[in-house]
């Protein structure tokens, strides 16, 4: 174990076990108020100016030149057709930038290009070297997982922010709690959401180059989400909490008339925390690559420079060499050999 | 020169990272795999900074004393004009998806040689000045100071990625270790750290005819020299203008295809495919240069260099520009070109005149592909093909980055290949190894210097390796390109790992299978190789002379 993997580890870990620890002293510091009123909306006034001020700041540089990674057959000859795959690889209009980046946000299009590279060199045979590479498509089911099962856990929170729950959640609900043998119904989303935070957190450990290249800012968000999934389960399965106080509480901010009612127990105000946590530390983070990949320039353009002309805000001259200088340089032995010039 | 160890040793690689942490491990220069510190001479010529004698081998690099404030000023400005710097420095998730797509790392095994621990040495820097939590947390928060071994493992390892974009096909956000080697190196050469292979050829470029430096007449003699050829080979003087006035097309190759072989087979094919059409073209002993070396050291380098072309079709008073086979110079044509020097309205929207195709895809920067030309009469029907010329040359096709990564330039070629060759002489590589997935030859962006060439090896050990499959799967013998850097680098790489192996351009092989009306009977292709039922006839010839 180097020191490096360490600090990255232990620390972050360490943090979050204190994140659980703060609420649990401020609930019986009878802090509810802080905790439950004062913290969540801080965090969500962070999130928000925390996102706007981040994605301005990327917006304010300029995009010099245009160049998207062309993975597909470029825009050339008539008879040479694209096939949708290939427009969607190689965009070349608007629609088809839409196209690559639907794909790219919803299905993590690069990420199911994964492979796996692979180095067999017999021993007897060290000549024999041979590389292969397989499809290695477990980053991106991992990733998948991960994100689509927190989005739909996000989205079932809803039902604690209106009087009604709308039909959609009710919906997910629906589907999400088909595996109906326990009682409560046992969500799947949450299942899979904690299984593939502990496969992210497992390549990261037991791989020796992800361990190698994986910083705090890595663990910290997985031991975070992961807190907040464990304590969430928890709170779902094992220490109920009184459901209709919690949703007077999220009404009562969502209506910005926020009350505490009581008898919530500890367990939801850690979760509440290391929420808040997250929303706050987003905009400050890797996280934010939510929204930085929709501002990926080597994406979000159209492969259309032969086209259309790509302006560069900075262009400025630049000292060349020109002809009349080259020609001055040689004119007598361009004369000799008979090439053209301008001054005889 | 360093010894050159064996393949046996070289794909010896051990993917274990070492026990230390990456922050705490110095660069080792090791013989072989570090490129040459550039002389003075060429840095003053082109009026960079700080020229001066250094080795890369001394402790002392004989850094500027404010060296520190130009990185760090360096760095902010480029941080406000380059918005991919500043996204990819802030949104990697180190999720490790690029790490083994790197040629230089699958061939050297070094952790620092994963795109993404590769852009964490500069990430470190940007954590620690222009990021709050950095500079409060610092290693905790992957921040580092920037110190002069920062500096050398910049040096070291933005010299080892060939700005091939393999890794952005890979990353879930497309960050581009190409534009950040590019940042970069602009950075180091601000502090007069430059490498002699690309400062000497951007120094011949920029005030010469092309990367070595030629003179005009030389030039000339060269291009003739290869008219001659063809015509004691074929039978057709190919006749060539230099700098004239009034022709209808510039016509622009990258200088590999006229300084050496293979590249000057290719150029053979060239003008035997102008001579058959009658093309109204011209060469120029000024845009004498397709390939781009300003390009490897800043963006402004390129586009000091890249002026020319649009200069000389203005002077000369052409309708549009045609473009050999060339990687770098593709992308740079395509995606740099028309913003640097642009807009080219004093050129029309190129058209070919021999099939009336109007190539309104290039109607921008009014440049056209020679695949895209040639692609384009053959369909046509316009040009007599005998494949059976390039019966001898069973070839597979690799893909340059260049045009592959930055452009999507993958049919064209393969289409004149099926057309020109006998079929079933044409193989693929294994599909995880071509196209948009294509590994880099291991020499590109300036690293064609004999002092690098065990980390070319390295660099090149992918790519030699699928052609090696083929080759012993298929008999597979030669190795078609559209890149004169390819053709440059291939073959002592070939001789390393592929022993046998040729190396082609594919305009050469449509030189081959060209038929002219009144051409004397072929016995050999432009190399001098008997053709497939004219082994013997070689042979008997050669023991008349003996």
């Amino acid at each position: 174990m180097t020191d490096f993997f360490k600090l990255h580890f232990f620390i972050p870990l360490g943090i979050v076990l204190a994140l659980i620890i703060i609420p649990y002293v401020g609930y019986m510091a009878n802090l509810q108020l802080v905790l439950g009123i004062v913290i969540p909306y801080l965090a969500v006034l962070i999130f928000l100016e925390g996102l706007i001020y981040r994605v301005i700041k990327w917006a304010r540089s300029p995009v010099p030149f245009r160049i998207p990674t062309t993975c597909a057959q470029h825009r050339s000859l008539p008879w040479l057709k694209k096939s949708l795959g290939d427009k969607l690889d190689n965009p070349e209009t608007t629609l088809q930038v839409i196209g690559r980046m639907a794909l790219e946000v919803l299905f993590f299009r690069s990420l199911f290009r994964n492979l796996t590279t692979k180095l067999r060199r017999p021993a007897d045979h060290p000549e024999d070297a041979k590389l292969f590479y397989w499809s290695y498509k477990w980053l991106w089911l991992g990733a998948i997982a991960f994100h689509y099962t927190f989005l739909i856990v996000l989205l079932r929170h809803l039902r604690f922010f209106t009087e009604t729950t709308p039909g959609f959640v009710q919906t997910i609900e629906h589907v999400d709690g088909w595996f109906q043998i326990f009682q409560p119904t046992v969500y799947l989303t949450g299942i899979i959401l904690l299984v593939a935070l502990t496969y992210l957190l497992g390549r990261r450990v037991y791989n020796p180059s992800m361990r190698y290249i994986s910083l705090a800012s890595d663990y910290f968000p997985l031991f975070l989400i992961l807190a907040i999934g464990t304590t969430g389960v928890l709170m779902r399965y094992f220490f109920k909490v009184d459901i209709t106080a919690v949703k007077q509480l999220a009404l009562g901010w969502v209506t910005f008339k926020p009350t505490v009612p009581a008898g919530i127990g500890v367990i939801f105000y850690i979760h509440l925390f290391l929420v808040s946590v997250l929303f706050m530390y987003f905009p400050f983070s890797k996280l934010l690559h939510m929204a930085g990949v929709f501002l990926s320039p080597t994406r979000n353009l159209a492969s259309n420079n032969r086209w259309v002309r790509h302006i560069n805000p900075w262009n400025y001259p630049v000292k060349f060499h020109p002809y009349i200088e080259h020609e001055n340089k040689y004119r007598q032995a361009m004369k000799e050999v008979g090439l053209p010039v301008e001054k005889e | 020169m360093a010894k050159i160890p064996t393949p046996e040793e070289v794909s010896n690689i051990s993917f274990q990272p070492p026990a230390k942490g990456w922050m705490d491990t110095k660069p080792e220069f090791k013989e072989g795999c570090y490129c040459n510190a550039a002389s003075p001479k060429w840095v003053e010529w082109l009026e960079y900074p700080f020229p001066r004698n250094w080795s890369v081998r001394d402790a002392d690099w004989k850094l500027p004393p404010n060296w520190k404030e130009i990185i760090l000023e360096g760095f902010e400005d480029r941080l406000g004009r380059f918005r991919t710097l500043k996204l990819f420095m802030d949104i990697c998730v180190r999720c490790g998806a690029c790490s083994d797509k790197c040629q230089f790392f699958i061939g050297s095994g070094d952790p620092k040689n994963m795109p993404v621990l590769r852009a964490e040495l500069m990430r470190s820097i940007y954590r620690r000045y222009f990021t709050t939590a950095g500079k409060v947390l610092g290693k905790l928060a992957g921040a580092r100071p920037l110190t002069e071994d920062v500096i050398k493992e910049w040096y070291y390892y933005l010299y080892q990625c060939s700005e091939c974009r393999r890794c952005s096909v890979f990353c879930p956000y497309g960050i581009d270790m190409a534009d950040l080697t590019i940042l970069g190196r602009e950075m180091l050469s601000s502090i007069g750290l430059n490498i002699e292979w690309t400062m000497a050829s951007v120094g011949s470029c920029y005030e010469t005819v092309g990367h070595i430096g030629a003179t005009p007449q030389a030039y000339k003699d060269m291009i003739d020299f290869f008219a001659e050829e063809n015509e004691r080979v074929t039978g057709i003087y190919t006749n060539v203008t230099y700098n004239r006035k009034g022709a209808e097309i510039l016509f622009i190759v990258p200088s590999g295809d006229y300084f050496a072989d293979p590249g000057t087979f290719n150029y053979m094919g060239y003008l035997l495919l102008f001579e058959y059409l009658g093309l109204d073209y011209t060469i120029s002993t000024y845009a004498a240069e397709g390939g781009n070396f300003g390009y490897f050291m800043s963006h402004e380098m390129g586009k000091r260099l890249n002026a020319k072309f649009y200069e000389e079709a203005k002077r000369l008073g052409v309708k549009w520009i045609l473009g050999g086979e060339c990687g770098h110079m593709w992308r740079v044509c395509n995606q740099y070109m028309s913003t640097w020097n642009g807009p080219a309205d004093f050129l029309e929207e190129p058209v070919s005149p021999i099939t009336g195709t109007k190539f309104e895809n290039a109607k921008n920067h009014k440049m056209v592909h020679i695949s895209e030309f040639t692609a384009d009469l053959i369909k046509h029907g316009k040009l007599k093909l005998d494949p059976s010329r390039n019966a001898h040359i069973k070839l597979t096709y690799h893909d340059s980055c260049n045009p592959s990564r930055g452009m999507g330039l993958f049919e064209e070629p393969r289409y004149i290949i099926k057309n020109v060759v006998p079929e079933g002489n044409f193989i693929e590589m294994p599909p995880n190894t071509i196209r948009e997935k294509t590994f880099c030859c291991g020499s590109g962006s300036g690293f064609n210097g004999d002092e690098y060439l065990e980390m070319r090896f390295r660099g090149g050990f992918p790519r030699a390796n699928a052609v090696r499959y083929v080759r012993d799967k298929y008999g597979v013998n030669h190795l078609a390109c559209i890149c004169a850097i390819d053709r440059a680098v291939f073959p002592p790489l070939m001789d390393y790992w592929v022993p046998g192996m040729d190396v082609i351009g594919v305009s050469e092989m449509v030189g081959n299978a060209l038929v002219f009306p009144n051409e004397m009977e072929r016995t050999t292709d432009l190399r001098d190789r008997p053709l497939v039922g004219y082994e013997e006839a070689e042979e008997e010839e050669g023991g008349e002379t003996e």
